[in-house]
This record gives structure tokens, C-alpha cells and sequence, in this order.
């Protein structure tokens, strides 16, 4: 190994290829530089993001009416389980993780990522098991049909008697899905506890830094015991044990514990960076350093540590004794007290600052507001009595999709317009990104508060038929999700052609306090910095005229020198 | 980290700067394989969590015809497994003074045993008399020792690896990495064992 990195660097001492016209082919190589994977996951997953998106179109086109008419069941059935499946495990999972490999060496002043090869392999695997769990729509039977919980006994039915079912292939996409992260886990954790640049102390990380070890952190206790759980129902599927079979003595009941023990944790493995994205971006376009930042760091830790102990609020109606309610009852309340701190904080870094509304703000704001409703609808889903009514109902469905989307995919698309210019070295256009804000803010609450009032009301989750006086906000619903759909266009064609011919990006086009802002646009080398920074100060010192590194000058060679 | 000043782009390919290159390159893959063995033992943790709920709650819990395991067996097995470690640290520490026969004959030993393990195992397996299918006791006991067992079977191929390696010249002057992650693999490998012993065989 040594002296395989005595290799790689001789191997870049070749002439460099000049920033200018780059060779947009290393996208589609086995590359090991930490900019280049990260965009990798960034398209990669927007493209399973479409996909997924197809899936919710059939979804809410059935939904339009009460009576089940657009698709056969089962392919209902398919479409809100492949839904669910590829929005977390193509989708937001690794585009987080790809901002996260773009973001985070450079953050913490590195050259790259502590294992980049293994880097690139986690990569790789996306691409696999995306075509895995597509290819279910060959094998006799179609694809899975358990919803993404994948619950025994359904999910173990196998209707079609194949070995190669479906549910095998999800089953293994799941599996291979959890092995790329955890690669990515362990290479996230030991870059930024031993990577970090001389003077980047823990208490001068950027937040986001921070919320992407503890998701990262989340991930690698979490994701074993669904891979247990995965491998448990594989042999009950294929070979017959007896595992979740009831019939046989097995315990249904135990699957959901494995199962949520990692898929709660999973939820803030999602918005952990989102809170990241959050706090990077209001300083920058509020001009204020982030309110409270120790304790916005430390407050992930929290979460962390909390999310071990808050699985059970899925399966209060899954004949869970009263004494354990209670206790995860309480413990889900507890976990939203770091939350709102976060929250106050973000909060006042706004009050008072000097916005500038770009579309990365719009999103970052229009975010937080989302996810300030759907935190509101979870702590009502975590009071038992409540959670009894509602449970597999569309309020549910609700509270989610205004987290995962209303914050999440909101967050995501902050991410890209912020960081856009130093990722591709051209502006975007603004005023397609306020229309692409515009047609999301709304088509997002239009297609997901509908779905409060239904909950409420009862209708139940994952139906492809339902009673007539739900019509109503069923359309309202399915017309905010075509106008999602829509909203992708405005997005797709201000990335694509702002990538190919927008303006030339300055090295820090927003004024933004932050190392990554003093390389250029894009950083031209695979090793991030001629010279590593030396940090001097906390992140987000606007207002305060204190250096953020001792040798701003001396980090590049620039494209003009070169 | 800090001899990185020193851009390669810059130098003439003929004089990559590198000092000491692990230095330029600070070996992190001991503290990478640290972090990824306690997500690992979260895998073991679930089974071991799911067969203490089966254990407890499932009313029939043997199949029928089965009384219950045989202990001496597995019991000699659980101390050659355990010994094992013990070798394997003498192994290192010749390895370390850089006396590479004395490293070789007790990593060759420390195999041995592993693959005595696996031999033991194999055979009480084919002296049970219930399947993996038989009952969510037949499924828990061989997806335990089998998932065990598969970590040792890496275990000694690393093993093997490490000692094919011993034989380029050189190879282990710089840095050890290799054997020390074997090795704790190895004790990670056993302690698992341990927990699994007692709550197989002790606990009936
Ligand atoms: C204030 C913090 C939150 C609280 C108190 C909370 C509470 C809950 C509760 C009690 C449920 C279970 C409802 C049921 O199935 O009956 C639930 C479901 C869910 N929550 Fe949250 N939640 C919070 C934040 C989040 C966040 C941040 C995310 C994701 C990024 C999230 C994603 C989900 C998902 C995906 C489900 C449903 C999973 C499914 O049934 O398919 N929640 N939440
Ligand atoms: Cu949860």
C-alpha cells in the first residue's frame, strides 16, 4: 500500500490536463479523486431520482380516482414499493453522500478521501444494484411487492415459486446497497477524525462536517442489523427456515425491530446533512455567523446517540406491550429537543440578517419551513394515542414526504445551486432556479398536506382503490405531484445548459466564508491543495475580519500559473 | 501531512518530492479496519439479539427427537479457537523482532488450529440430527456457527495471504499492517466465538 501511493503520485505527476477543457470522460472512469465520485453519486442518483419519480406519477395517476383503473394491482403494488425503494437507496442516500465526497475532504482541508480507492469501488456498487432491483421488472412475478418495509409474512409469499424472485433481487439490492455504505462509513469516519488539516480542530468544523459524521456514524451501527435482518429473510424466502414464519415458530415481529432498529437511524442519516446544508448556507446568504454553533455541533451527537433508542415508535400498533410505548414515547420526544435547538438556531441566523434570495436560499429557506410543519406532525405521531388513530394512514405518508421531500430534496437542491459554480466552474441561471423553487415549494405542499386531512379522515396507506369521499383531496394531491414532475424540467435544462455554457464562475461567487471558496472553480488538481491550510478561526465569520487560514494564498496553483 | 507542500504537478516527473512516503501518506488503514470491525460485531450483535428472543419466547423450542447439543466437542473446539490468539500474538511479536521463522512456524500454527476449528465444526454438523430448516432453532444454530464460521474460513485465508507475503523480501520492514489486522480479526473472530459458546452450548 505504501508504496502503491508513491505510485499514484508519480502517476499524477504527469502534465496535468488544463483545467479549461476537462476531460469530461474521467466521469465515466474508475476515477479516485474524491471531486470526481462525488459528482458521479450526484448524477447517478438524480438519475434513479427520475426513475423514482416515474414510479410516483403511475402512483398518484391511479390515486387521481377512487376506483382502481389505471394499473393492475400488483403493479401498484410494485410501483409504491420500488417508489420507496429507490427515492432512500438510489436516490437520497447516495446524493447526500455524493455532496458529502465532494464537500468534506476539501472542508477539512485534505487531499482526498482516507481510502480512495475503496472510495470508488462504493461507488460502483450504486450502479449494480440499481440495475439489480430495475432487473426485477424481468423475473417472473415482477418486482417486490412488500412495500419498503418488506414485512413477513408478505414480503415471504413468493407467489410466483422462483428462486430468483423479486423480492430475491430486492432482497440482494438491499444487501449490496448496505455494503457500499458501509465502505463509505468507514472511509467518511476516518477522514475527518484523522484527515484534518493543521488547526482544524472539532470546534472548527463547518457544521456540515460535523452532520455527516454523525450520520456516517448512524450508519455503520444501524446498517448491520438490517443487513441481519435481510439475510434472515433471504433463507426464509429461499431455503425455507422459519425465521418470520409464524407457522413454524418464527417471530414476524422481530424483523420489524431489525428493521427499524437501522430505518429510524436511517431518517436522520438522511437529514443530519440536510441540517448541515442548512447551517452552510443561511450565514452565507443571511451575512450572520450561525447562531449557537457548539452547540448546533454537539446537538448532532445528541441525535446520534438518541436515534439508538427511538425505533419502536414504528410499531406501536404492532402489539407492542404498554410499558415499552411509554418508554419510546418519551425517548421520540426527547429527540425532538436537539432538533429544535437547531431549528432556534437557524432561525436566529435569519432574524435580522441581510437576505439575498438566490435560488439556493429560496430552497434553504423554503426547506426549513417544511420541515418545521413535518416536525410538528411528528411529534403528534409520536403521542401513542395519536399514532394508534393514524397509523398506516396517509398522515403518516404526509408527515414523511414533508421531511424527505419538503426538507430533504428541498435541502439537496440548495446543496446543488450553492455549490454548483465551484463544482462546475459556470453560474446557473437564477431565474430558472427561482422558477424550479417555485413550481417545487408548490407542487410540494399541494401534492403532500392533502394527505394530513385524509389521514386523519382514514384513509389507509399503499391502496390502489378507495372510498369516494376521499376524491377530493386525492386530486388536489395528484396535481401537486404532476407539477413535481414538471418542476424537474426547469432544473434539468438550467444544469445542463449552465454546465456546458453558463458563465464563468468566480473562485467565490456568493462572498461565502468557507476553504472550499478559496480554491478555484472547479479545484483544478485530484490533491486538493499545494499547500495544506492552516486554520485559524471557527467557520461563519461573517462580520468579524478574522482569517479563516493563515496561508490563503499559497493553497492552489492556480489555472493561471499553470 | 505536511510534506504534501510539495506539488507533484509542479515537480519534474523525474523527482516526486516524497520524503519518508508513509509519512507523505500517513497509514490510516489500521484505524479504517478498527471502525469497520465494530460495525461488523453489530451483524453478530442482531443474530445473537434474535436468538435470545427465540430462545425465550418460541414454545416448542427444540425439534422434536432433539434433546439438546453435545458439549465436549465444541468445547475442545472453543479452546483450540481461543489458544489460537494466544499464538498468534507470539507470531506477531517474533514478526516484530524481526525473526521471520520464528513468525512463520507460529502463524503456520496459528492456521492450523483455525483449520482445526473448521474441521471440528464440520464434523458435528454432519452428526446433528436436525437441518437448517427444522424450526427456528435449526435455523438460529446453523446461521450462527455458519456466519461464525465463515469469519474464520477469511480468517485463515487472510492467514494465508500474510504468510505468502512474508516471503517477498522486504515487505514487512515498513509497516506491519497487514499481520496486525489479521490478528485482530483473529481475536474478533474468537471473542464472537466465545459469546456464541455460551449462549449455544452453556445455555440450554
Ligand atoms: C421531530 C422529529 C420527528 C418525530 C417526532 C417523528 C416521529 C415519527 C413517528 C412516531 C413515526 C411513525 C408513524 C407510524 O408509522 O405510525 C414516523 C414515521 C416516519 N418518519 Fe418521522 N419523525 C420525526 C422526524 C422525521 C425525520 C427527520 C424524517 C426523515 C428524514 C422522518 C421520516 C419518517 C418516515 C420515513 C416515516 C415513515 C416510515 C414508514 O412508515 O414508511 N421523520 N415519524
Ligand atoms: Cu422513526
Amino acid at each position: 500500500m505504501v508504496n502503491l501511493s508513491v505510485k499514484e503520485s508519480i502517476a499524477k505527476s504527469e502534465p496535468p490536463s488544463p483545467g479549461e477543457h476537462e476531460d469530461w470522460r474521467r466521469f465515466f472512469s474508475f476515477s479516485t479523486d474524491h471531486k470526481v465520485i462525488g459528482i458521479q453519486y450526484i448524477v447517478t442518483s438524480f438519475f434513479f431520482f427520475l426513475v423514482g419519480g416515474i414510479f410516483a406519477m403511475v402512483i398518484r395517476g391511479e390515486l387521481m380516482t377512487p376506483e382502481a383503473d389505471l394499473v393492475d394491482r400488483t403493479v401498484y403494488n410494485a410501483m409504491f414499493t420500488l417508489h420507496g425503494t429507490v427515492m432512500l437507496f438510489l436516490w437520497t442516500f447516495p446524493v447526500l453522500v455524493g455532496l458529502a465526497n465532494y464537500l468534506v475532504p476539501i472542508m477539512i482541508g485534505a487531499q482526498d478521501m482516507a481510502f480512495p480507492r475503496l472510495n470508488a469501488v462504493a461507488f460502483w456498487m450504486v450502479p449494480v444494484f440499481g440495475v439489480v432491483l430495475m432487473a426485477s421488472f424481468l423475473v417472473p412475478g415482477g418486482p417486490a411487492q412488500a412495500g419498503w418495509w418488506s414485512y413477513p409474512p408478505v414480503s415471504t409469499q413468493n407467489p410466483a415459486g422462483v428462486l430468483v424472485s423479486g423480492q430475491f433481487l430486492w432482497l440482494l439490492a438491499i444487501a449490496l446497497s448496505g455494503v457500499s455504505s458501509i465502505m463509505g462509513g468507514v472511509n467518511f469516519v476516518t477522514t475527518i477524525l484523522r484527515m484534518r488539516a493543521p488547526g482544524m480542530t472539532f470546534f472548527r468544523m463547518p457544521i456540515f462536517v460535523w452532520t455527516v459524521l454523525s450520520a456516517q456514524m448512524l450508519q455503520l451501527f444501524g446498517l448491520p442489523a438490517l443487513t441481519a435482518a435481510v439475510i434472515m429473510q433471504m433463507f426464509d424466502l429461499t431455503v425455507g427456515t422459519s425465521f418470520f414464519d409464524p407457522a413454524k415458530g418464527g417471530d414476524p415481529v422481530l424483523f420489524q425491530h431489525l428493521f427499524w432498529f437501522y430505518s429510524h437511524p436511517a431518517v436522520y442519516v438522511i437529514i443530519l446533512p440536510i441540517f448541515g446544508i442548512f447551517s452552510e448556507i443561511f450565514p452565507v446568504y443571511a451575512r450572520k455567523p450561525l447562531f449557537g454553533y457548539k452547540v448546533v455541533a454537539i446537538s448532532s451527537l445528541m441525535i446520534v446517540g438518541l436515534s439508538a433508542f427511538v425505533w419502536v415508535h414504528h410499531m406501536f400498533a404492532s402489539g407492542t406491550p404498554g410499558w415499552m410505548r411509554m418508554l419510546f414515547m418519551f425517548s421520540t420526544m426527547l429527540i425532538s429537543v436537539p432538533t429544535g435547538i437547531k431549528v432556534f438556531a437557524w432561525v436566529g441566523t435569519i432574524w435580522g440578517g441581510k437576505l439575498r434570495l438566490t435560488s439556493a436560499m429560496l430552497f434553504g429557506l423554503g426547506g426549513l419551513i417544511m420541515f418545521v410543519f413535518s416536525g410538528i406532525t411528528g411529534i403528534m405521531l409520536a403521542a401513542v394515542p395519536v399514532d394508534i388513530h393514524v397509523n398506516n394512514t396517509y398522515f403518516v405518508v404526509g408527515h414523511f414526504h414533508y421531511v424527505i421531500y419538503g426538507a430533504t430534496v428541498m435541502g439537496i437542491y440548495a446543496a446543488i445551486y450553492h455549490w454548483f459554480p465551484k463544482m462546475t466552474g459556470r453560474m446557473y441561471n437564477e431565474g430558472l432556479g427561482k422558477l424550479h423553487f417555485a413550481l417545487t415549494f408548490i407542487g410540494a405542499n399541494l401534492n403532500f398536506f392533502p394527505m394530513h386531512p385524509l389521514g386523519l379522515a382514514g384513509m389507509p396507506r399503499r391502496v390502489a382503490e378507495y372510498a369516494p369521499e376521499f376524491a377530493f383531496w386525492n386530486v388536489v394531491a395528484s396535481i401537486g405531484a404532476f407539477l413535481l414532475g414538471m418542476s424537474t424540467l426547469p432544473f434539468l435544462v438550467n444544469m445542463i445548459g449552465s454546465w456546458i455554457q453558463g458563465e464563468k464562475a468566480p473562485k467565490n461567487p456568493w462572498r461565502a466564508i468557507g476553504v472550499e471558496w478559496l480554491l478555484s472553480s472547479p479545484p483544478v488538481h485530484h490533491d486538493n491543495f499545494k499547500e495544506l491550510p492552516v486554520f485559524l478561526a471557527e467557520p461563519y465569520g461573517y462580520g468579524k475580519s478574522e482569517p479563516l487560514v493563515a496561508n490563503p494564498d499559497t493553497l492552489e496553483v492556480t489555472r493561471e500559473l499553470n | 501531512m505536511n510534506s504534501t507542500e510539495v506539488d507533484p504537478l509542479l515537480t519534474a516527473p523525474a523527482a516526486p518530492s516524497h520524503a519518508p512516503a508513509a509519512e507523505a501518506h500517513p497509514d490510516h488503514r489500521m484505524f479504517g479496519f478498527i471502525v469497520f470491525l465494530l460495525s461488523e460485531s453489530v451483524v453478530f450483535l442482531s443474530f445473537f439479539a434474535g436468538y435470545i428472543v427465540y430462545k425465550t419466547t418460541t414454545p416448542n423450542w427444540l425439534p422434536v427427537g432433539v434433546t439438546g447439543l453435545d458439549v465436549r466437542e465444541p468445547a475442545i473446539n472453543t479452546v483450540v479457537l481461543v489458544s489460537s490468539s494466544f499464538v498468534i500474538y507470539i507470531a506477531e511479536r517474533y514478526l516484530h523482532d524481526k525473526n521471520l521463522w520464528g513468525f512463520r512456524i507460529f502463524w503456520l500454527l496459528t492456521m492450523a488450529m483455525g483449520i482445526y476449528f473448521l474441521y471440528g465444526q464440520a464434523v458435528e454438523w454432519s452428526g446433528l440430527p436436525f437441518g437448517f430448516t427444522d424450526g427456528v432453532f435449526g435455523g438460529a444454530f446453523y446461521l450462527l456457527t455458519g456466519f461464525h464460521g465463515l469469519h474464520v474460513m477469511t480468517g485463515v485465508l487472510l492467514q494465508l495471504i500474510m504468510l505468502g507475503r512474508s516471503f517477498i523480501p522486504g515487505n514487512y520492514d515498513h509497516s506491519e499492517y497487514g499481520t496486525a489486522a489479521t490478528s485482530l480479526f483473529w481475536h474478533f473472530v474468537d471473542v464472537i466465538w466465545i459469546i456464541l459458546f455460551v449462549l449455544i452450548y452453556i445455555w440450554q
